[in-house]
């Protein structure tokens, strides 16, 4: 069965989700589904240059904490519009994606690994020194960004749905891209980037394209996430956010369509229900994912559909 | 004042970096060898210094507790080592960052199960607390100069273990060519086991002896974890002398600039840019030094393979 009927009953399933909520009295949970989704947009974006692209960043954090630190800081100078804060946080993620992955980008493997986590690290202790935005202890935004035209983003239940479209958005750009030349000409990169090069494609340019495109989605991700809690700490950028990213598109399944949302879901979901019943979900967490790695490496979406990927390095 | 500050600057220097290099050294063998990214090394640092920590408070005595300590996370490095790294060898490196991670967070809560949430207090050994002074002016603790004896002691065995036994030989071949080392009839997994089971031991020496300095604290293998990376790739994967060159230079590039780049802005800078201009740099310094030498020297200095 395709994921033709898939993908539209899974719309229909998300835009319900919050009415059915309401009706069971559970309103609480919107909160924590507009985070999963926040996470899955921040996934889905590291799906496109982990997955598709066999770059494996370990530092999609930095970008995170970019757009959320700009949205912060704006806000923290009085500027809350969101029509100008939002697209200049995307910018200047995009900026940071530009500047880590021409570095980057120059190295490859275990190289490549090591030098993006010390680029997040670097980001993470910037903003912890920046005393006069908080520093390590974070910064309060008071308020969600302005929209205007009615729309309050206070609301829980627009919040949703405001996450809801750009999370939307933000797949059907990522699956035309992977469909696309673009999309197809990074895999071929991924499998052998030699002959891409002999071929004619300025692989460089183009694996920094996918870098720098992750890392502006990855921003708006941020940009949601400071929206989200109104709070911004360096703990966005702390490497194990970065990890926990990895986890989720590997978990969800690496370059499969919705292995960001499906790692997000899965991730977030598991983590709210072992702490139901423990103090120590972690271990949960962690014994679970390493049972995963080791019997189903292809992912959760592998288990149901024969991926067509083999990730190399 | 100023020399006497900067010696003394420099000996913590020496010493955070020789603890780096008992970390990087075996993390860099396992990495050379195996092509296998393991993230848990910092768990098994913690383990050490929570072993110890523990020992210590059984028996009292820190000699007594020290080799008790690396040798139960030594046994916990083989066990893990047999279980589960085994499996991951022959997969990618996502795997293996995905499995190590997941490891990561089952040491912590099971530390924090077996130990608590809050940090333990692992003294200094009583006739070490006091201060030397080493030279007329410099006044050192004497616990810091035993932690740099220690660490250079081990460095030397280390040297010697890897330069000239028959041992170390085979971890320079497998290091080097795997392949090749596997075709000439070495026993790489018998040989991974034992490079395995030093670096744990290894880890268990830096944990121990670092844990009067620092917090013995659940999350404290990550922090060090990343320094260590730092400091293999700077020094060039699978290459022990890279590990310590690497190391040294870390431990004096972060210390040093800890102690005298807030000084150095002070000296020109209104005083509410300094102090935060100051730390701040200071501790991306190392990060900026790996990214230099990843953009001069992709393969870092030392390069194991040719």
């Amino acid at each position: 069965m395709g994921s033709r009927f898939l993908a539209p009953a899974g719309v229909i399933a998300l835009v319900l989700l919050p009415l059915l909520l309401q009706a069971i009295d559970q309103a609480y949970y919107i909160g924590f589904a507009a985070r999963i989704l926040i996470y899955a947009m921040a996934a889905s974006s590291l799906n496109l240059i982990l997955g598709n692209g066999g770059m494996l960043s370990f530092g999609h954090a930095a970008f995170i904490g970019a757009g959320a630190y700009t949205v912060g800081i704006l806000a923290a100078e009085g500027v809350a519009s969101a029509w100008i804060a939002w697209p200049l946080a995307i910018g200047v993620a995009a900026l940071v994606a530009l500047i880590i992955g021409a570095l980057s980008l120059r190295t490859r493997g275990v190289y490549f690994i090591m030098i993006t986590l010390a680029f997040a690290q670097m980001m993470y202790y910037i903003f912890v020194s920046m005393k006069g935005y908080g520093g390590d202890d974070g910064l309060n935004l008071g308020s969600r960004s302005v929209v205007g035209y009615g729309i309050d983003l206070k609301n829980e239940l627009i919040w949703y749905y405001v996450c809801l479209v750009l999370l939307l958005a933000v797949l059907v750009l990522l699956n035309r891209l992977v469909e696309a030349r673009f999309g197809r000409a990074l895999e071929a990169m991924r499998e052998n980037e030699t002959r891409m090069s002999a071929i004619g494609f300025a692989t460089y340019r183009h694996k920094l394209v996918a870098f720098v495109i992750a890392g502006a989605i990855a921003g708006l991700a941020g940009v949601l996430l400071a929206n989200h809690s109104s709070f911004i700490s360096p703990k966005l950028m702390h490497w194990t956010q970065s990890g926990m990213l990895m986890v989720m598109v590997i978990v969800g399944g690496v370059g499969h369509r919705y292995g960001g949302l499906i790692g997000a879901v899965v991730l977030l979901g598991l983590e709210e229900l072992i702490a139901e019943f423990t103090l120590y979900s972690q271990l949960g967490v962690g014994i679970v994912l390493l049972a995963i790695v080791l019997f189903a490496p292809q992912g959760i979406a592998g288990l149901f559909a024969r991926s067509q990927t083999r990730h190399g390095s | 004042m100023s020399t006497t500050l900067l010696l003394e600057q420099s000996l913590n220097g020496l010493q955070f970096g020789l603890m780096l290099f008992l970390l990087a050294a075996g993390l860099t063998l396992v990495f050379g060898i195996m092509d296998m990214i393991n993230l848990a090394h910092g768990s098994l640092y913690m383990f050490g210094a929570y072993l110890m920590a523990t020992f210590a408070q059984a028996t009292g005595s820190f000699a007594l507790a020290l080799p008790l300590a690396i040798v139960a996370t030594g046994l916990i490095g083989v066990l893990l080592e047999v279980t589960i790294l085994r499996r991951l060898y022959q997969r990618d490196h996502l795997s293996q960052v995905l499995a190590t991670f997941a490891l990561i967070l089952i040491a912590n809560e099971c530390v924090r199960l077996i130990w608590g949430s809050q940090p333990m207090m692992l003294a200094t050994p009583a006739m070490l607390s006091g201060p030397v002074e080493l030279l007329p002016g410099l006044i050192y603790p004497s616990y810091r100069l035993l932690v740099i004896g220690v660490g250079l002691a081990v460095a030397a065995l280390l040297y010697w273990l890897v330069a000239c036994t028959r041992t170390g030989m085979l971890v320079r071949a497998g290091a080097s060519n795997r392949e090749m080392a596997t075709a000439m009839g070495v026993d790489i997994r018998r040989l991974f086991t034992i490079v395995f089971c030093v670096g744990a031991m290894l880890c268990a020496v830096a944990g121990a002896l670092l844990g009067p300095l620092l917090a013995v604290q659940v999350g404290m293998g990550e922090e060090i974890l990343i320094l260590a990376f730092v400091v293999i790739v700077i020094g060039g994967i699978g290459s022990i002398r890279g590990a310590l060159v690497g190391a040294l230079l870390v431990g004096m590039v972060d210390t040093i600039g800890r102690a005298f780049l807030p000084m150095f802005f002070g000296a020109f800078l209104p005083p509410q840019y300094a102090a935060s201009l100051g730390p701040g740099l200071a501790s991306i310094l190392i990060y900026l030094l790996m990214a230099a030498v990843l953009f001069w020297k992709p393969q870092g200095l030392f390069p194991a393979r040719g």
